[in-house]
């Protein structure tokens, strides 16, 4: 293997790597503070790419400037985020904070499949596509082979940046002091004045906007259809569960992981491109169950 | 008085006598159809199903099949294949339905030829590809008023062969289920076959719904074979065509996508011209043959005006299906000396059958197969659509290019020599 397939391979890999963690990030976001295993995380990550297409296609037919595409993906994203993952969080799960996980996951589950099948009445089946974002940054050429420089430049840069800003959010502001007060302790938090219910419902909907901004993202990259929000959110379990549930920057290395061990089998091993992430998965909680970064005791319940 | 009685009892049961003889035409004719309402076949299942209630209701409008108005049962494939079967048997043995048109998947189809066997039930396997079903086994109920994949394979083969015969390699980016796979068995053995120098470079069959062929697109650009097969479908086929062509792949590459027909109008521009596209037979809404049929236009408007899309292989599936149930009934009709078949009669009449829908005439084999010609163009862009259409059309005989009845496939395809190449095809110019 020459030192040019191994540069191409980690420009796929890192990539794809960025849309996955955009996406797992979210997810373990929320189950970090609040607890719970969001299935219906899947959905916003579809909603919020069928809510960019809509978009990016009104804004193009109606003879907008191209360019207005690219904030409409994250105006989606935040849209989407804000009012379906805030209703979704004052009306239901404000109500099972203290049930068993089993009870959560089935609400969260049954949230998934009614707005699967939201989706499937707005929008239909035929898959969508508005690939203008992608074609208006254009390509970038490496070793002779063309990249788009929306996937290989801006998700990354975009995945960076969201990196570190919830790390500088966590770490070093109030705000952020707060959501890991209540992380370490509920009661002990509200004894100091802390308000975990509204710290609760920003968590969701921060969480909730990262999952709908990985949907908006990926739309001008590949076909919105029926089915994509059950396949993402089969790969967020895998890259929360590998890094262990609740770590930031673990996710970001799970994702990284698994888009380069994606791309590499694309290289070498093509038949095993669909095994990677759980391959990854399966040889890290043999030896680490608790995941990557995850501490054994990650909660008290 | 009491004869008087007798006569009015009489004439009573005549009376009830003559309708209960007419009755032996059933009130109406049921057809149970599967096709995907959900999942990612569905950009077949529900123009399929727009289809299905189109014909109906124009059958419906003439007085029905053979007299008898028809009602539609669906269920959707997608529920998963537990689900399929069960409501395939309640459809059969609780609403009593005539006859089912069952499957889309070909995975759905290997379970349903064997349940159709078991009930009795006449089974029109309107739309899977698989050879398999009725090469490997002997059904005297399951019936294909279609193509398979071996026909449906060979076409762009030799079509590619015809017209760009200089190639050295090749790779192939199939889904990763039976029809990805079986698919690039046939081509590759025949491939081998006719044209043995030719050198596999490249074989990824990516998960069935990925939404990312980034990277299999690098490595293709790196490879630079000459051709470049796709026999995937759906979003999965636009994605890999919008991302390839973004970044140049379809200029260091011939493609052949033989069921591009399916997302021509979807794709728009995005797909270049001079890419080889086929549509699993003759199925086209600019059909070089049956365009001047009034008929024919006056479908294809209705449909796009119905659903905002022109008619895809899946609608002519569809068709195939109807007119195919329209004329076993009268050939049994006919067979029974002018009464109402039973479901066995009807059964004996499907081999040999002639029929027409929207293509070219399909004849039902001995062996249940269907026999139907099969279309290949290249794409062109003309003013009038905003999508690419069709070019250089090669109609093949469908006869010449699977196996007879008693060969499978695999068999078949060994005894091909070079001169296949030279079966007398018709060839039409984009003319719209």
């Amino acid at each position: 293997m020459s030192f040019d397939t191994i540069v191409l391979a980690v420009c796929d890999g890192v990539a794809y790597a960025s849309l996955v963690f955009l996406v797992a990030v979210g997810l373990t976001f929320i189950f970090g503070v609040l607890g719970v295993l969001n299935i219906a995380h899947g959905s916003f990550y579809a909603l919020g790419a069928y809510s960019a297409v809509s978009a990016g296609i009104w804004l193009t037919k109606a003879g907008f400037n191209p360019w207005l595409t690219f904030p409409a993906l994250f105006v989606a994203a935040i849209v989407i985020g804000a009012v379906l993952g805030g209703l979704m969080e004052k009306l239901l799960l404000q109500r099972i904070y203290d049930k068993e996980q089993v009870l959560q996951i089935l609400v969260t589950f049954a949230i998934f499949m009614i707005l699967e099948n939201v989706q499937r009445l707005i929008w239909g089946v035929q898959p969508y596509f508005m690939s203008e974002p992608l074609q208006l940054l254009g390509n970038v050429s490496l070793f002779g082979i063309s990249y788009t420089a929306y996937q290989t430049l801006f998700l990354p840069a975009l995945a960076v940046i969201v990196l570190l800003g919830l790390r500088y959010f966590l770490r070093h502001t109030a705000a952020g002091a707060q959501i890991l007060a209540v992380t370490e302790d509920r009661e002990a938090a509200s004894a100091i004045g802390i308000d975990a219910q509204k710290v609760y419902f920003v968590t969701f909907i921060a969480g909730a906007t990262l999952a709908a901004l990985g949907g908006a993202l990926a739309a001008p990259t590949t076909s919105i259809m029926p089915g994509m929000g059950a396949e993402m959110i089969v790969l967020s379990f895998a890259v929360a569960a590998t890094a262990g549930l609740g770590q930031i920057e673990g996710a970001a290395v799970a994702a990284l992981m698994i888009g380069l061990g994606r791309s590499l089998a694309v290289y070498l091993a093509p038949e095993f491109e669909v095994l990677v992430p759980y391959i990854l998965m399966v040889g890290v909680l043999i030896f680490r169950p608790s995941g990557l970064f995850g501490a054994p005791q990650l909660r008290k319940i | 008085m009491m004869l008087r009685r007798l006569a009015a009892a009489a004439g009573l049961s005549l009376l009830g006598l003559f309708p209960a003889l007419a009755q032996e035409k059933p009130a109406e004719l049921r057809i149970g159809i599967t096709t995907y309402a959900s999942g990612a076949a569905s950009v077949f299942g529900i123009p399929a199903r727009d289809a299905a209630e189109m014909f109906a209701s124009e059958i419906n409008a003439r007085g029905g099949v053979q007299g008898v108005p028809v009602k539609l049962y669906f269920v959707d494939e997608g529920a998963g294949i537990e689900t399929l079967m069960t409501e395939y048997r309640r459809l059969v043995q609780d609403q009593k339905v005539d006859v089912m048109f069952a499957s889309i998947s070909s995975g759905v189809c290997n379970k349903i030829a064997p349940l159709a066997e078991d009930l009795k039930v006449v089974n029109f396997m309107w739309d899977c590809g698989t050879q398999r079903i009725l090469e490997d086994d002997k059904y005297n109920y399951v019936f294909r008023t279609q193509a398979n994949a071996t026909p449906e394979v060979m076409a762009p083969l030799l079509y590619l062969l015809k017209v760009k015969p200089d190639f050295k390699t090749i790779a192939v980016v199939n889904q990763d289920y039976a029809w990805g796979r079986d698919s690039w068995a046939i081509f590759s053995q025949a491939l081998k076959v006719l044209k043995p120098d030719v050198k596999v470079v490249a074989e990824f069959f990516p998960k069935f719904g990925a939404a990312d062929f980034s990277t299999e697109v690098s490595r293709l650009l790196a490879l630079k074979p000459d051709v470049i097969l796709s026999t995937s479908w759906g979003g999965d086929l636009d994605t890999f065509v919008r991302q390839a062509n973004q970044r140049g792949l379809f200029k260091s590459s011939q493609f052949v996508l033989p069921l591009a027909e399916s997302s021509l109008e979807r794709l728009g521009n995005d797909l270049p011209e001079g890419v080889i596209v086929g549509g699993r037979g003759d199925h086209y809404f600019l059909h070089p043959e049956r365009i001047g049929d009034a008929k024919f236009r006056a479908f294809m408007d209705a449909f796009k005006k119905k659903t905002g899309a022109y008619p895809i292989y899946p609608v002519f599936h569809m068709a195939q299906a109807f007119s195919a149930l329209e004329a076993v009934y009268a050939k049994a009709v006919a067979a029974n000396g002018g009464k109402w078949p039973t479901h066995d009669q009807v059964a004996k009449a499907m081999p040999g059958l002639k029929f027409q829908a929207l293509g070219r005439p399909v004849e039902i084999r001995t062996d249940g197969q269907g026999v139907e010609d099969q279309l290949v163009g290249t794409t062109i862009r003309t003013p009038k659509y905003n999508f690419d259409v069709l070019d250089n059309m090669m109609i093949f005989p469908a006869s010449q290019i699977m196996p007879p009845v008693g060969q499978k496939s695999d068999a078949w395809i060994a005894t091909l020599k070079p001169d296949i190449l030279n079966i007398k095809v018709d060839t039409f110019k984009h003319a719209d």
